[in-house]
């Protein structure tokens, strides 16, 4: 009904159309009249952190942290990587997100498979638990997870931080790659299966190929959490020279009282740079990861 | 005879999972259960007892729970949290539903109005909290670029003032989230269908109406994931607040998650710091649950 509507539309336009332009062009004006302010407005917060993290100390000091720059001196960004130890930190992220990532996905794969391929009794009653362990809010998990670290050896250690973000990361992501094994046809393994392959060649060499596209969105996604996390870093980790960038950004306050803006606007800069490639390499993906669980 | 049938098709079901298929599951199943559930368990004892981390926990009963209620600090920030689920939540989906609804059909510009205005969502909450306490500074961008525009008057110490600190993080936080709001609702809007709305638009009906009448309604499953999970996260909020203010001044930026971890990890009030986690458990639960449901439905 609503298609013949609008076939028979056109029609009935063509006395009209001058107007309709007219009105649309107005109107696309006035779209970016609106919409180009408030980009600018969205945009403003990053330059003038970006401004603030260019301008020498001595610019600062003698003009105020509000002022255009009358300097460009990257000491805020040399102070932050050597004396803050962003440098350091930096580092230390990456070595707690890239195992952290590898492991939860290649975990989280595994129960997926599981889940989606075989009759387990209550399958469904399992996923659903293990998607809202990753819905709870992490202050219920704290502080026995400190306590539960302390009994293992692998408190104030990156193996303590990297597990508690594969156990909690874990439901989210079995659930999300559940939902795309599910759709391969069973023709496929079946196939296979016929030919010989047994359960972990299945795995291995049909089904984990296909999901390349939702591991790149998930590992995108992943990515930024676990990089960007501070809660857990500051609840398993204790000895700040194991501080991962985010919280290590945290304890720059205490050192730079004077120039504490330079040197924090620096280091947050330089925090955000990691993620922000891992967003521009993969926008598209990342785009996709953040829908997952929204809509169909 | 029934019965038999269904167990011996039941046991058939049962040995076509090949023991390798059990490892993959119990691993990680275990590995959940291990840094999850069961501390998730514990913290639900150590509610019940006081204690400070040396020697075994002393049972208290319910005292952590009646103290809670009588705690002036508990309460502020049981409101504090209120306003931040309201503020938080209802500027981030109004905002982002506008903008969502401006950028949905293809036209010049539109890709980079997009990108710009989800690009916050890459900063983490914390670097997001520097940035804008930054910003914030007495002599800062903010009080400087009121003071060009003519509200001198309005300058302020913005995260030092009791009166503000709450309201200039929330501005931060709702700077980053609507972007991600905007993505969903982007997403939603794709998935109504078109002709519905031409149709609507022959018929002769104003854009409002086509929004509220034809589009809205097709937007209530985005809406609920939406609404669970901007709740859940204004719950679990801690980072952007630790980050600017760490509850501060006089606990006037104060929320339930940075009051337990301050009476857990700066106070050592270990049992009493569970209470509180108990009680951001219990008013999440009700949208996780919403949220649990919906993604049922939409495995179906």
């Amino acid at each position: 009904m609503a298609a013949q509507i609008v076939l028979e539309a056109p029609p009935k336009e063509p006395p009209v159309r001058p107007v309709k332009i007219a009105r649309k062009r107005r109107r696309g004006w006035v779209f970016h009249a609106v919409m180009t302010p408030l980009t600018l407005l969205w945009v403003a917060p990053m330059l003038f952190v970006v401004l603030i993290a260019v301008r020498s100390f001595d610019d600062i000091s003698a003009r105020g942290l509000a002022a255009l720059p009358d300097s460009f001196d990257l000491g805020g960004f040399v102070t932050a990587v050597g004396d803050g130890g962003i440098a350091l930190a930096l580092v230390t992220s990456a070595e707690v997100t890239v195992p952290a990532v590898v492991l939860s996905l290649w975990l989280a794969s595994m129960a997926a498979f599981a889940l989606s391929r075989y009759r387990i009794p209550g399958r469904r009653a399992i996923l659903l638990t293990m998607l809202a362990g990753n819905l709870l809010p992490p202050q219920i998990l704290l502080i026995p997870v400190a306590r539960i670290s302390e009994s293992l050896g692998i408190y104030d250690s990156l193996v303590g931080l990297v597990a508690i973000h594969v156990g909690f990361g874990l439901g989210f992501y079995t659930f999300v790659l559940h939902g795309f094994m599910r759709s391969i046809p069973t023709e496929i393994t079946d196939a296979a299966k016929i030919d010989g392959a047994g359960t972990v060649q299945i795995y291995a060499r049909i089904i984990m190929p296909l999901c390349r596209p939702s591991l790149a969105a998930l590992a995108a996604l992943a990515t930024t959490w676990i990089f960007n996390d501070l809660i857990w870093s500051i609840t398993v980790l204790r000895t700040q020279a194991k501080f991962p960038v985010t919280a290590a950004l945290l304890n720059l306050q205490g050192g730079y009282v004077s120039n504490w803006n330079v040197v924090v606007a620096a280091g947050s800069i330089l925090a955000a740079i990691p993620t922000a490639i891992v967003f521009f390499a993969f926008q598209r993906h990342f785009v996709s990861g953040l829908l997952v669980g929204s809509t169909k | 005879m029934t019965v038999a049938l269904s167990a011996v098709v039941r046991r058939r079901v049962r040995r076509r999972v090949p023991w390798p298929v059990w490892v993959f599951l119990l691993i990680p199943a275990a590995v959940e259960l291990g840094w999850v559930f069961w501390p998730g368990i514990n913290s639900f004892y150590l509610s019940l007892t006081k204690w400070n981390g040396l020697g075994a926990p002393l049972s208290v009963g319910t005292k952590n729970y009646t103290d809670l209620f009588a705690d002036d600090v508990f309460r502020q920030a049981l409101g504090n949290n209120v306003i931040w689920a309201i503020g938080f939540g209802g500027l981030s989906v109004a905002g982002g539903l506008a903008l969502a609804v401006a950028l949905n059909r293809p036209r010049r510009g539109v890709g980079i109005y997009r990108s710009a205005i989800y690009l916050p969502m890459v900063f983490s909450l914390a670097v997001t909290g520097l940035f804008w306490r930054v910003l914030y500074q007495p002599d800062g961008t903010i009080n400087a670029a009121l003071g060009l525009v003519g509200l001198k008057s309005w300058e302020h110490q913005w995260l030092a003032d009791p009166n503000t600190a709450l309201y200039a993080v929330l501005v931060a936080a709702v700077w980053r989230q609507v972007g991600y709001v905007m993505v969903l609702y982007l997403a939603g809007l794709k998935g109504c269908d078109p002709s519905l709305d031409d149709a609507a638009a022959v018929d002769g009906t104003t854009p409002w109406q086509r929004f509220r009448y034809v589009v809205w309604p097709q937007l209530r499953g985005v809406n609920t994931v939406i609404f669970a999970v901007t709740v859940i996260d204004s719950l679990r909020t801690f980072d952007i607040v630790w980050a600017m203010t760490q509850g501060g001044p006089y606990h006037s930026s104060e929320l339930l998650s940075t009051y337990m971890f301050e009476q857990g990890f700066t106070f050592l009030n270990l049992g009493y710091a569970s209470a509180i986690a108990v009680v951001i458990f219990a008013l999440a639960i009700l949208f996780i649950i919403t949220y649990l449901v919906r993604a049922t439905r939409q495995e179906d």
